[in-house]
C-alpha cells in the first residue's frame, strides 16, 4: 500500500481497502491473472502483465496527482436535501445515502479541494464509483462550481478526474439540471482565461460524459478506460445490431477526436503537469 | 417562407363542441369513447330511422364534457406522460405555423450534416424577430424516420448551437422547443461525440448575451433536451414532462421492473408542477380541458402570448445582469445542505 496510506492528508480511508490488504493475491479484472498484492499496489493498481487499469478511489487518485501533504480538502460535509423525496423500491433515498456513507467511508460522489501538482497549484475535484456509482448529483454538482469558483477566485486550474455511471437518478431533474451547472461554470472558467485538464478514467457515462467530463480544454484518459454517451446495452436495442470490439472506450475516443491523448497511470501526475505548464501555470 | 414543412395534417382541428370525433383516446379516457359511441349510435339512428334524438345527443355531449372536464382537473403523473406523449399533440413545426408571420428554416451544422430532429431557422412572431430552435418529431412512421423519432444526433445539437450563436451575434432573442424521447443512443451518435455535443451547448447558452425563452411544449428527455434547454425563462405547457430518464428506464434500472413505470412517474416529480417547486421551471403555460391536442390553435395563442411577454421582459434588462441572472438561476437549483 506504498503510495496509498499515507495518513498526514490521506482524506478517506475505505475499509473495503483493508480488507483486500489482508489477501495476498489479487486477481486481475482483466486478464484473471493473480497477482501478488505488493507488486499490483507498487504499480498502482495497473496490472503488470496486461496493462488493465483497475478502478481507484477518489482520494487515491488525489493523492496520485498532488504532491505530498499540499490537499486540502474542502466542502467535505455537503449533504444532499433529497430535492424530490425519493423512494424505489428498495426505500427511500435518503436511507440510502445514510448506508453509502456509512458502508463507504465516503461522504459524496465527488472529494474536491484545493492541492500542488509538482509545485503548480491547482483546483481538483475527483469523483468516486463507490459512492452510487459516482453518480452526478446536487452535492457533487456544487462541489465541482465551488472548486471552479475557487479557481478563479485564486486564478488557478482546474483539474476534474471522472468516474461515473451519469446523473444520479434519485435526484430526477434536479441531477440534470448539475449538468447545465458545471458546464456553466467552466464557461465561466473559460471567460476567465484558467485552463481546465479533463481526467476520463474508467467508466465515465452518461450526463457526465454529456457535460463537464467533454470540454476540457485538454481531455487526458486512462488506457483502455470506457467512456460515452449512451451504455451500450441500449444502443444495440436500439440499433438492432453487435457494437464493434473496442467501442467506446479511450482508444476509440482518441481515433475519432474527442480525446487528446491517452496517459497510463504511472505517467498521469508527471504528464499533467507539464501540459499545466505548457498552459502557463507556474508552480 | 411560407409554405411550411409540413409536420402533420393536425391543422385541420376538431373543435371541442364538435365532438372529439378524430382525437386517438388515451387509456383513461375510457368512458368518454362509450358516451361517443352511443352519441354515434343515436346519430346514425336519427337518420336512418328519421327519429329526431338530437336532445339525448346534446345531453350525452355535456356530459362527454363534464367527464372530459373531471378526468382532466385531476390527471396523475403518469397520465400525464400519455398526454405529453400523444400522437396528435402539437409538434414544434405547428406551433411555429400557427404562431408566426413568417419562418425561414437554416440547415446544417458546417461540419458534417442536417439533422431532421433538431429544426433551427428565424421567425417573426407578432412582428418580433427571433431565432427558433426545436425538437420536431414525426407524425407517422415515414416521418418518424425521417426526424428520427424527435432524438436528435450530434449534429443536430450543433445546427442549433450554429444558429444560437448567429443569433447572440447579431442580437436576436433564441426561443426553443423542447419535445424529444432524449438524444439518439446510437453508433454513429456515439462516434460524432453525442456527449460533447451536449456539454458543449450546456455551457455556450450559459452565457449569450441575448434573451433566452425554453419551452418544453412536450418530451423533455433528459440530456438530449437540455443541449437546448438552458435559458432566461423555462415556460412548461401544462401536460408536458421533463425528467432526467423516462419513467420506463428508470422502473427498469431502479425497481428492475420496466413494468413499475407508473410508480416511477410518481417518483420522479417529472410534471410542470413538480418543476416549478424545484425551481427549474418558471411559468406553466395551461393547455385546453383535454389537452393541446383538442385544441392546438387555442394552446398555440396562450403559448404565444406566453413567449412575447417573457422575451419582453427580458428585452428590458441589460446583457450582463441578463447573463448574470440567468447563472445565478441555474446554480441555486438543487440547495445542499451544509454540516
Ligand atoms: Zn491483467
Amino acid at each position: 500500500m506504498a503510495w496509498f496510506s499515507k495518513p498526514k492528508y490521506t482524506v478517506l480511508a475505505s475499509s473495503k481497502k483493508e480488507q483486500q490488504s489482508r489477501n495476498l493475491w489479487t486477481k486481475c479484472d482483466g486478464c484473471g491473472e493473480t497477482i501478488y498484492n505488493k507488486e499490483w499496489e507498487e504499480n498502482l493498481r495497473v496490472c503488470p502483465k496486461c496493462g488493465h487499469h483497475q478502478r481507484i478511489s477518489a482520494s487515491d487518485r488525489i493523492l496520485l496527482l498532488m504532491d505530498e501533504g499540499t490537499f486540502r480538502e474542502e466542502d467535505a460535509y455537503l449533504r444532499t436535501t433529497d430535492p424530490l423525496a425519493f423512494s424505489d423500491s428498495k426505500g427511500p433515498y435518503r436511507e440510502k445515502i445514510t448506508v453509502t456513507i456509512a458502508k463507504t467511508g465516503l461522504r459524496e460522489s465527488v472529494i474536491a479541494g484545493s492541492g500542488r501538482i509538482e509545485g503548480i497549484p491547482v483546483e481538483i475535484a475527483a469523483m468516486d464509483f463507490e459512492f452510487l456509482g459516482g453518480s452526478l448529483g446536487s452535492v457533487a454538482g456544487e462541489k465541482i462550481c465551488r472548486t471552479i469558483d475557487r479557481a478563479i477566485r485564486h486564478k488557478r486550474a482546474v483539474i476534474i478526474t471522472s468516474c461515473s455511471g451519469g446523473a444520479r437518478m434519485h435526484e430526477g431533474i434536479v441531477s440534470l439540471m448539475q449538468m447545465a451547472k458545471t458546464s456553466a461554470w467552466l464557461g465561466k472558467l473559460k471567460a476567465a482565461g484558467l485552463p481546465f485538464i479533463s481526467i476520463l478514467t474508467h467508466p465515465t457515462t452518461g450526463g457526465v460524459t454529456a457535460s463537464y467530463a467533454s470540454i476540457g480544454d485538454i481531455i487526458v484518459a486512462e488506457p483502455g478506460a470506457l467512456i460515452g454517451f449512451a451504455g451500450a446495452r441500449v444502443i444495440e436495442q436500439t440499433i438492432r445490431q453487435k457494437l464493434p470490439e473496442g467501442f467506446q472506450t479511450a482508444e476509440f475516443l482518441v481515433e475519432r477526436g474527442f480525446v487528446d491523448l491517452i496517459v497510463p497511470r504511472k505517467e498521469m501526475k508527471s504528464r499533467i503537469a507539464k501540459l499545466l505548464r505548457y498552459l502557463g501555470c507556474k508552480a | 417562407m411560407f409554405p411550411l414543412p409540413v409536420a402533420g395534417c393536425l391543422m385541420v382541428h376538431t373543435s371541442r363542441t364538435d365532438g372529439p370525433m378524430d382525437i386517438k383516446h388515451c387509456d383513461f379516457e375510457e368512458p368518454l369513447v362509450e358516451i361517443q359511441q352511443r352519441i354515434d349510435e343515436l346519430g346514425s339512428f336519427s337518420t336512418t330511422e328519421g327519429v329526431d334524438f338530437s336532445a339525448e345527443i346534446a345531453k350525452l355531449k355535456g356530459r362527454s364534457e363534464t367527464m372530459l372536464g373531471e378526468i382532466y382537473s385531476r390527471l396523475t403523473p403518469w397520465q400525464i406522460v400519455q398526454v405529453a406523449r400523444h400522437p396528435q399533440r402539437p409538434y414544434f413545426l405547428d406551433y411555429i405555423r400557427m404562431m408566426s408571420d413568417d419562418f425561414e428554416e437554416l440547415h446544417g451544422d458546417r461540419l458534417f450534416g442536417d439533422d431532421k430532429a433538431i429544426v433551427t431557422g428565424f421567425a417573426t412572431i407578432a412582428g418580433v424577430r427571433m431565432a427558433v430552435i426545436g425538437q420536431q418529431k414525426g407524425r407517422d412512421v415515414k416521418e418518424n424516420i425521417t426526424r428520427n423519432f424527435g432524438m436528435p444526433r450530434p449534429e443536430g445539437y450543433r445546427k442549433a448551437l450554429r444558429i444560437m450563436d448567429l443569433a447572440a451575434r447579431f442580437n436576436l432573442p433564441i426561443v426553443t422547443f423542447i419535445d424529444t424521447p432524449g438524444a439518439y443512443p446510437g453508433l454513429d451518435a456515439e462516434e460524432r461525440g453525442q456527449g460533447e455535443a451536449i456539454a458543449r451547448n450546456l455551457r455556450e447558452m450559459a452565457l449569450y448575451e441575448v434573451p433566452i425563452v425554453v419551452v418544453v411544449i412536450g418530451e423533455g428527455g433528459s440530456g438530449g433536451a437540455l443541449a437546448i434547454g438552458v435559458g432566461d425563462r423555462v415556460l412548461m405547457m401544462q401536460n408536458s414532462i421533463y425528467s432526467v430518464i423516462s419513467p420506463e428506464g428508470c422502473a427498469s434500472i431502479l425497481w428492475r421492473d420496466a413494468t413499475k413505470a407508473e410508480d416511477a412517474a410518481n417518483a420522479l416529480r417529472m410534471t410542470a408542477g413538480d418543476l416549478v417547486g424545484l425551481g427549474v421551471v418558471d411559468e406553466i403555460v395551461p393547455e385546453p380541458v383535454g389537452g393541446a391536442h383538442r385544441e392546438p390553435m387555442q394552446t398555440a395563442m396562450t403559448l404565444k402570448e406566453a413567449i412575447l411577454r417573457s422575451l419582453a421582459e427580458l428585452q428590458k434588462q441589460p446583457k450582463q445582469r441578463l447573463v448574470e441572472r440567468r447563472l445565478e438561476k441555474i446554480r441555486r437549483i438543487g440547495p445542499v445542505l451544509d454540516q
